[in-house]
């Protein structure tokens, strides 16, 4: 009785399926049967069981880089998303000025991102770059090769001045599907600004905001390109995230076990955090 | 080229939806569904459309088994409440759109859409885009795509209810004019029962969905089965008070005796719910056997040529509408008169007995 | 609570208006009393809500004034003006409980904690929300977030004038019924001057104690309902009006006499007729009745509508409408149609004759 209700269908989404399985299914499963054992090459596999996965749980290096990488998502979600929000709230929601505003904030989400590193890599030179030498006229000395704090701050500047354009955008689409009589209606009720954005501007970007939040922390929990232009992970280490990390292992020392181990590890702990965050913001929902 | 649902459910989750129910919808025919927000009129309508599947039963058209068969291959055209059309196209090309899809040559296309045109009025404004016309126009321009081909099901989903009132009325007029004489079977949602009855034809009333009652207009609204289809087919609300009826009277409110009158004359003594629709109760007493209604005016409504008046009897409210102007004060005491002949009577678990 | 006067008020959206089509508001000046139930009725985009924008102070009006007790509020904002305003769409604050939402304008005005729980107690009871203060807005159905709405506007006790924009649009009618009523009730109970826009005829008439028409930018005709009925201004009015409209039939006025299709027909205001112009009459259905004699007419369609039924006829080329009661014999096809006098106008160029105007 409940046959399916049209079979063509099928003939259509197969090439779908065939472009996910080559590029996501097989690439993860190379990389899980890596994980599980040991190859000298030769194309000659022995069974490893758990070895790498433990070797990389108790892994220095990895806590070390894990660690560098929380803090630093952590960092850019702080600032960007009430960053992102403050931006759209002062857009205006109609007239002229709206498409120039769209244009220059959907700017350097246009850049690639090899570029942005460049850029940021030359402005923040401590000789000639625009920014180094600004800040080192301050009086504050400022060397982003030389000391941890400058390499963070010219990373984490990077990203908020790459990514917050997304967020307001985001932030953006959503205050402006807000009913006008939501607005009249504050006014008519003598509610403050702060009221009008705690009680109804908020709420109704709930969804939005948890848009952005997930495609920020997925985002900067996997960035490689911009920081590895900018720093190469350093000075020393002290700015080599998960994927730096990552790559030095599989490419620099070849090791291919323990970084396919480290890969499933780093998509797992991915995963975990973005199904935390997705429940605890939509948590209010289900009462 | 009838459509018969036998044994339709559908449930969604733990949900249900639409509880077992068969209909017999004959060629030509107009029906009506007609029941409240949420009581199953759209899924009943998507059912029959084939756009939703349903959980059980089956779906015979002209004898043939069409539940699985894909919307896209029946022959079905379907009106919403929101004014859908092509934003890019013209009307004239919005109207063509479903010939175009079936191949039609060109002249017989034009010859279609210029007289669905004239039927519903859009012959000047062909050459427009649905955004520069009004809100009945854009309804219109919907309406004449709707019937442009000769579909076998029309569905029209609450058409009406984002129109203004008196362009309401008038498309309300022209509706049954533009279907009669068409094969078409026609189904048309709503959740006024005035509608229901303008239209004429058949009427499903619906509850929590489940058909309460299927048959003429007419006859399911002046002899409905049970308490819920008259509940829903009344607008006003329909009156209702317990009664005990013992020999040729009744016993209302405790203490008071009404006659028992035409329609309860035949009934054996017992408790029964007594349902009045407002026009039944007036400021002046009827010729035939009318009971007295004592109360306190609640609030009285005074449009130029009726008078709608809300009396509070004993704790229940009871809404009197009425032909003329009769400014009752609020806050005194009134008197107003029930048409007894004219009641349906229920028993207590609220099947009709008279 | 306050009068409200609008003086040649006109208003257009474009910045530097060219002609007369450019304005939404053509030119209007009215006065309403402290206290009174009004109600602007018209089709969409007739300059109803445009109105209602410029006395809450949502737009500021091109030119004219406005006074509330003869205080110029023209150019105020909607706070300092006082009102309070029910949306077509119901607007309640979603992470609010429905105590918070109706408390909500009070605690931004500063009013001390205690006061607000007796005022909101107050108005939870009038409204019949008192059982579910304590639960979330968002969980109530249409009507429930729409008395909330209107709540929000009753639990200011110094508020101006409460204004309705179609407030029942999104409300099922078997609670249409109970909402409106609620709303009358209130207004007797509360006396706070309300304003009601809606294109809806029934809601305008059985809520206001004035209705004001209103077509293309312009009031047609400011009067009690009974007046709208009995004696519409404009054929418009006789036409938006009522359910089926007025009969607007073309006829000759010669002598003394209108003359429908060489017919006398009696009109109520033959006297006041000039014979200039395009003359026509005016009866309503109700007016209507199947007769043994006079204009002869085919019947070619009967509407039930349950408590009457309206019979369409044809007569000479034109439709005339008529209702008969519940009960009432249908004539069969062929029937002879009487007006009552009384209630037959004569109107010229649309306007009834001897209009002062």
């Amino acid at each position: 009785m409940n046959k399916t209700f049209n079979n063509k269908a099928w003939w259509l989404v197969l090439p779908v399926f065939l472009m996910v399985a080559f590029n996501a299914l097989v690439p993860l499963m190379t990389v899980v049967n890596y994980s599980i054992q040991e190859t000298f090459g030769n194309n000659e596999f022995f069974w490893s069981g758990t070895t790498w996965f433990e070797q990389i749980l108790h892994d220095e290096a990895f806590h070390d880089s894990l660690r560098r990488q929380l803090i630093f998502t952590g960092l850019i979600l702080l600032i960007e998303i009430p960053l992102g929000l403050a931006i759209a709230l002062c857009m205006p929601r109609n007239g002229p000025w709206v498409s120039v505003c769209l244009v220059l904030i959907a700017l350097p989400l246009l850049v690639p991102w090899n570029v942005v590193g460049s850029m940021w890599n030359i402005m923040a030179l401590p000789d000639i770059g625009l920014l180094g030498k600004g800040i080192n006229a301050l009086g504050i000395p400022f060397n982003y090769t030389r000391q941890p704090i400058s390499a963070w701050f010219t990373v984490i500047l990077m990203d908020v001045w790459h990514w917050t354009s997304l967020v307001v955008l985001l932030c953006y689409a959503g205050l402006v599907a807000i009913p006008d009589a939501y607005y009249q209606a504050a006014k008519v009720d003598g509610a403050r600004p702060w009221a009008v954005f705690r009680y109804i501007q908020l709420p109704k970007l709930k969804h939005v905001l948890t848009i952005a939040v997930l495609l920020r922390f997925m985002d900067s929990f996997m960035i490689y390109t911009e920081v590895i232009v900018l720093t190469g992970g350093g000075p020393g280490s002290t700015t080599k995230f998960l994927s730096i990390d990552l790559v030095q292992k599989a490419l620099g020392g070849f090791d291919l076990g323990p970084a396919a181990a480290f890969s499933i590890v780093y998509f797992l702990i991915i995963l975990f955090l973005s199904w935390l965050f997705y429940t605890l913001m939509m948590r209010e929902e289900a009462k | 080229m009838s459509l018969e649902l036998i044994e339709i459910t559908k449930r969604v989750g733990s949900e249900t939806h639409i509880h077992p129910t068969s209909l017999v919808l004959p060629p030509g025919s107009f029906n009506v569904l007609l029941g409240t927000t949420l009581s199953g009129k759209t899924t009943l309508m998507q059912i029959m459309a084939g756009i939703q599947p349903p959980s059980s039963g089956r779906i015979m058209f002209n004898g043939k088994d069409v539940t699985n068969i894909a919307v896209q291959k029946r022959n079905v055209s379907m009106v919403y409440q929101q004014f859908i059309n092509y934003p890019n196209f013209s009307v004239y090309d919005n109207i063509a759109s479903p010939l175009k899809v079936a191949g039609m040559s060109k002249a017989e296309i034009d010859r279609r859409v210029m007289s669905a045109a004239d039927l519903l009025r859009l012959r000047p404004m062909l050459k427009r885009r649905p955004s520069e016309l009004s809100g009945g126009q854009q309804q219109r321009t919907a309406i004449a795509r709707a019937i442009v081909k000769d579909s076998d099901l029309i569905l029209l989903d609450e058409p009406l209810a984002n129109l203004d009132y008196k362009l309401r009325e008038e498309l309300r007029d022209e509706l049954p004019k533009l279907f009669a004489g068409r094969n078409a079977i026609v189904v048309y949602a709503t959740t006024e029962p005035v509608e229901a009855l303008l239209f004429g034809g058949q009427t499903a009333t619906l509850h929590e969905g489940r058909v309460t009652q299927f048959g003429p207009t007419s006859a399911v609204y002046r002899a409905p089965n049970d308490l819920i289809s008259a509940q829903v087919f009344s607008d006003p609300p329909i009156n209702m008070t317990p009664v005990e009826k013992r020999g040729e009277t009744l016993q209302v409110f405790g203490s008071k005796q009404w006659p028992a009158g035409a329609a309860a004359r035949d009934l054996n003594d017992g408790r029964y719910i007594l349902g009045i629709r407002p026009h039944h109760v007036t400021p002046l007493p009827s010729e035939a056997s009318s009971g007295e209604l004592e109360g306190r005016v609640l609030v009285t409504e005074l449009s130029g040529s009726e008078s709608v008046i809300h009396l509070d009897v004993d704790g229940s409210t009871w809404v009197s509408q009425s032909h003329g102007i009769h400014p009752f004060e609020v806050g005194t005491h009134a008197r107003l008169h029930v048409d007894i002949d004219q009641g349906l009577f229920f028993t207590p678990d609220g099947a009709r007995v008279s | 609570m306050a009068e409200i006067r609008i003086e040649n008020l006109r208003h257009s959206y474009s910045a530097n208006p060219q002609g007369e089509e450019d304005y939404a508001l053509k030119r209007l000046s009215i006065t309403w009393q402290d206290g009174g139930a009004y109600a602007l009725l018209g089709p969409s985009g007739c300059g109803k809500t445009t109105l209602l924008n410029l006395i809450s102070g949502l737009l500021t009006p091109t030119e004219g004034r406005i006074l509330f007790d003869g205080r110029d509020v023209s150019h105020s904002s909607p706070e300092e003006r006082n009102i309070a305003q029910v949306f077509q769409f119901p607007v309640i604050y979603d992470t609010m409980t429905v105590f918070d939402n109706l408390a909500f304008p009070l605690r931004n005005r500063g009013v001390p904690e205690s006061e607000i729980k007796t005022r909101v107690a107050e108005i939870a009871d009038m409204l019949e929300l008192t059982k579910t203060l304590h639960k979330r807005a968002s969980g109530l159905t249409a009507d429930g977030k729409q008395k909330i709405s209107l709540g929000r506007g009753l639990v200011r006790p110094d508020v101006n004038v409460i204004m309705f924009d179609e407030p029942l649009t999104v409300i099922d009618p078997h609670l249409k019924w109970q909402l409106r009523s609620k709303l009358k009730e209130l207004h007797l109970r509360t006396k706070r001057t309300m304003i009601y826009v809606t294109h809806d005829q029934t809601e305008a008439l059985t809520f206001a104690d004035q209705v004001v028409v209103m077509n293309l930018g312009e009031v047609v005709q400011a009067g009690t309902p009974v007046e709208l009925f009995e004696r519409p201004q404009h054929t418009f009015v006789g036409h938006f009006i009522g359910s089926p409209g007025m009969n607007v039939l073309p006829c000759e006025v010669r002598g003394g006499k209108a003359l429908f299709a060489g017919i006398p027909v009696e009109a109520a205001n033959i006297q006041a007729a000039s014979g200039r112009g395009r003359a026509e009459i005016g009866v309503r259905p109700e007016f209507v009745s199947i007769a043994k004699s006079g204009i002869a007419a085919e019947v070619v369609r009967v509407a039930d509508a349950g408590r009457y039924r309206i019979v369409e006829a044809r007569s000479h080329g034109h439709t005339i409408k008529l209702l008969l009661k519940e009960g009432d014999e249908v004539p069969q096809s062929s029937t002879f149609l009487a007006f009552d006098p009384a209630h037959t106008q004569v109107y010229e160029d649309g306007w009834i004759a001897g209009a002062h105007r």
